[in-house]
């Protein structure tokens, strides 16, 4: 594959992610790495993956821009956009309709209405509380003794959800201690922490057009995905690699020749 | 952004008010009374009492950065931090025995103690709960005006309710002034407070040309003598001179914000801990904040010396914040066009309930209807441990590219 390319540097606050775009808008080449708490190094080592990947693109790279809450640490980037751009501008690469796109990102969840043509009409962003965000899923995966892929094992299993109402998060880890002394199967209280994170979702803004769900949390298939359609009562577009889609619309943004934000 | 060059008399006439009030509290021959920052300042000022606005020094123990150290204390003593941080952080200053005024003058060492407090539920209770504090702790009354709140039209009937509840304060005021209440004076005063409404209101309006002259931010701060100097011939000086500057920039062709390519409305409090970091973020992103509902609170050229009472009453009732928010939707549609931006930051308070207008629906009505766009910003007034860099920042960055993106 020849180039030339363009790259979009995505540094959440739990994952990174990197894509490589073609010409045609596809991808190239990704990568996906912790974030850590060492912000350039991370955005360095995903740059070195990409080549590693596709070592022709070396020297083809056009323009990289940077988004995601690390997006001012990414040395070797033209621009930054935010992820906000970022997502509305993947979300019309990939589907060019009216679309409501929801990410439920690490740390914040944004729900983006891209109208017929395109262009944002409005976003909204959760409040200050994790709730309904990925880091929800993580501090309820740890009270829960497991990881987020074994909260997701253990929900899959569950038959009937328990409610969990708070807001709170750390409300929240006391409401599971109260279900699990109750002697609530440990499915049904995983399949309820899934619940809790779409209902905080759906109460931040009219949920109109086809639903378009993104986020690493949000894998095809998944119970987060099921859980969205059975409170919506209808099917939800999940994209074939939802957790890129930030990555993958800063590559866009950088073959547009984008502006820096700042 | 370039400096405006009134500022520096801003600081010094700020100064020398905050000076002024501290000496009248040592001053056996003065009495010095505490008013809500839209409360009977005028009465007061006609009566000759110094007068000291806290809601000013909350908000400059806010700009410092001291109030999120500051709140603890009142929090401890029963203040919920879920309530006003303004009232919080001045009752936590006033236990930890420091006063913002210090930074103005290292030797005013103590908010100046009041032999009276007066207040006006306009705004919110908080206020009314602020000032009982003190009352208590210094045995000195707390009087003031119980105006009415979601105020539709203002009607007659409200106007002589509350213009009879401010003349009822003419007698305790009298008896604590010493005086009798002359009513030369208070038309007098009432008088330049109408004169410099109007002056302020000329130098928000700057903001309506393009490029702005000025932006939210720097009217903040120099909105200080709209609020401390109000009914104060030197507030009608100064803003003249601040009109002429802004009005020369304006001519020139001088932009507050280089290469504005952005027009903003802010909606609700400032967050005074992060006013320069906003500010900044804006600037750089080409975003003029040209006009704001808070910084238009001061704004009373309704005022009438031959009418001293009704006009105070109808002034204070006519107030941005003590309306319902059908009124507050068409006002900002209104400033909306008068300022032509491209849409409204709205700040969503925490312990500001009062002036946070976005809590209702407001933001949905006025995209579906007048068609202005919108965004929430999550933070407050003074309490920093409420409020988000990354979140705050991420919103009005993202929010500047909707305003500026083309179509795909």
């Amino acid at each position: 594959m020849s180039g030339p390319f363009w790259c979009g540097i995505d540094v959440g606050s739990s994952y990174a992610k990197a894509v490589l775009a073609d010409a045609e808008g596809g991808v190239a080449a990704e990568a996906v790495r912790r974030t850590g708490v060492a912000f350039e190094v991370v955005a360095a080592a995903l740059r070195a993956d990409l080549l590693a990947a596709l070592p022709e693109a070396a020297g083809g790279i056009v323009r990289t821009v940077a988004t995601g809450y690390g997006r001012d640490n990414v040395a070797f980037a033209d621009g930054t956009v935010t992820e906000l751009t970022c997502q509305a501008v993947a979300g019309w690469h990939l589907f060019r309709r009216a679309v409501t796109l929801i990410d439920v990102g690490g740390q914040d969840t944004k729900v983006i209405v891209l109208g017929p043509d395109g262009r944002r009409k409005s976003f909204q962003m959760n409040r200050r509380c994790a709730s309904g965000t990925g880091a929800f899923l993580e501090e309820m995966a740890a009270r829960l003794d497991t990881t987020p892929a074994g909260l997701e094992a253990l929900a899959a299993r569950g038959g009937e959800a328990v409610t969990l109402s708070s807001f709170c998060t750390v409300f929240a880890k006391s409401e599971l201690l109260s279900l699990i002394r109750s002697g609530r199967a440990v499915e049904d209280i995983a399949l309820g922490v899934y619940d809790a994170v779409v209902r905080r979702v759906v109460e931040m803004a009219p949920l109109q057009d086809e639903i378009v769900l993104t986020g690493g949390a949000a894998r095809p298939g998944g119970v987060l995905v099921k859980r969205f359609e059975a409170v919506l009562g209808r099917p939800v577009l999940v994209p074939a690699e939802p957790q890129m889609t930030g990555a993958l619309g800063a590559a866009l943004v950088a073959m547009r020749g984008g502006e820096a934000s700042q | 952004m370039p400096r405006l060059e009134s500022t520096t008399r801003m600081q010094a006439l700020m100064a020398e008010a905050f000076r002024e009030c501290d000496a009248a509290a040592w001053d056996p021959g003065r009495r010095v009374a505490w008013c809500s920052s839209v409360g009977p300042v005028e009465l007061l000022r006609a009566l000759g009492f110094a007068i000291f606005f806290p809601e000013n020094h909350a908000a400059m123990l806010g700009a410092s950065r001291a109030a999120t150290d500051l709140i603890p204390a009142a929090s401890a003593e029963g203040y919920s931090p879920d309530v006003c941080s303004y009232m919080t952080s001045d009752i936590g200053a006033f236990r930890h025995g420091v006063t913002a005024l210090s930074r103005v003058d290292p030797s005013i060492t103590a908010v100046p103690r009041p032999d009276v407090l007066v207040y006006d539920t306009n705004q919110c209770r908080d206020v009314l709960d602020w000032f009982s504090f003190y009352g208590r702790q210094w045995g000195v009354p707390v009087i003031g005006v119980s105006a009415p709140r979601g105020v539709g039209e203002v009607t007659d009937d409200l106007v002589a309710s509350v213009a009879a509840q401010i003349r009822g304060l003419v007698s305790p005021l009298e008896s604590i002034a010493g005086r009798r209440l002359d009513a030369g004076r208070l038309r007098e005063a009432v008088a330049v407070s109408r004169d410099t409404s109007i002056l302020w209101r000329r130098v928000l309006s700057t903001g309506e040309a393009r490029p702005s002259p000025l932006t939210f931010f720097d009217t903040c701060v120099h909105m200080g003598p709209a609020v401390v100097l109000r009914g104060d011939p030197r507030s009608a000086a100064y803003y003249e001179g601040l009109l002429a500057e802004l009005e020369g920039r304006i001519a020139r062709g001088e932009a507050a914000v280089v290469g504005e390519r952005v027009r903003l409305y802010w909606e609700g409090m400032p967050i005074w801990g992060r006013l320069r970091d906003v500010s900044d973020l804006l600037a750089r992103l080409g975003a003029c904040v040209a006009g704001s509902t808070y910084c238009s609170s001061w704004v009373f050229d309704t005022l009438d010396p031959d009418a001293p009472f009704e006009s105070m009453a109808s002034a204070a009732l006519e107030l941005f914040i003590t309306r319902t928010d059908a009124v507050k939707e068409r006002i900002l549609a209104a400033e909306a066009r008068r300022y032509s931006v491209d849409g409204i930051v709205f700040h969503d308070a925490k312990t500001c309930p009062n002036n946070s207008n976005c809590r209702y629906g407001m933001p949905g009505r006025l995209a579906a209807g007048p068609g202005v766009p919108s965004v929430v910003v999550h933070s407050d007034l003074n309490d920093l441990r409420l409020h988000s860099d990354e979140g705050v920042r991420l919103a009005l960055e993202g929010f500047v590219e909707q305003c500026t993106e083309a179509s795909p």
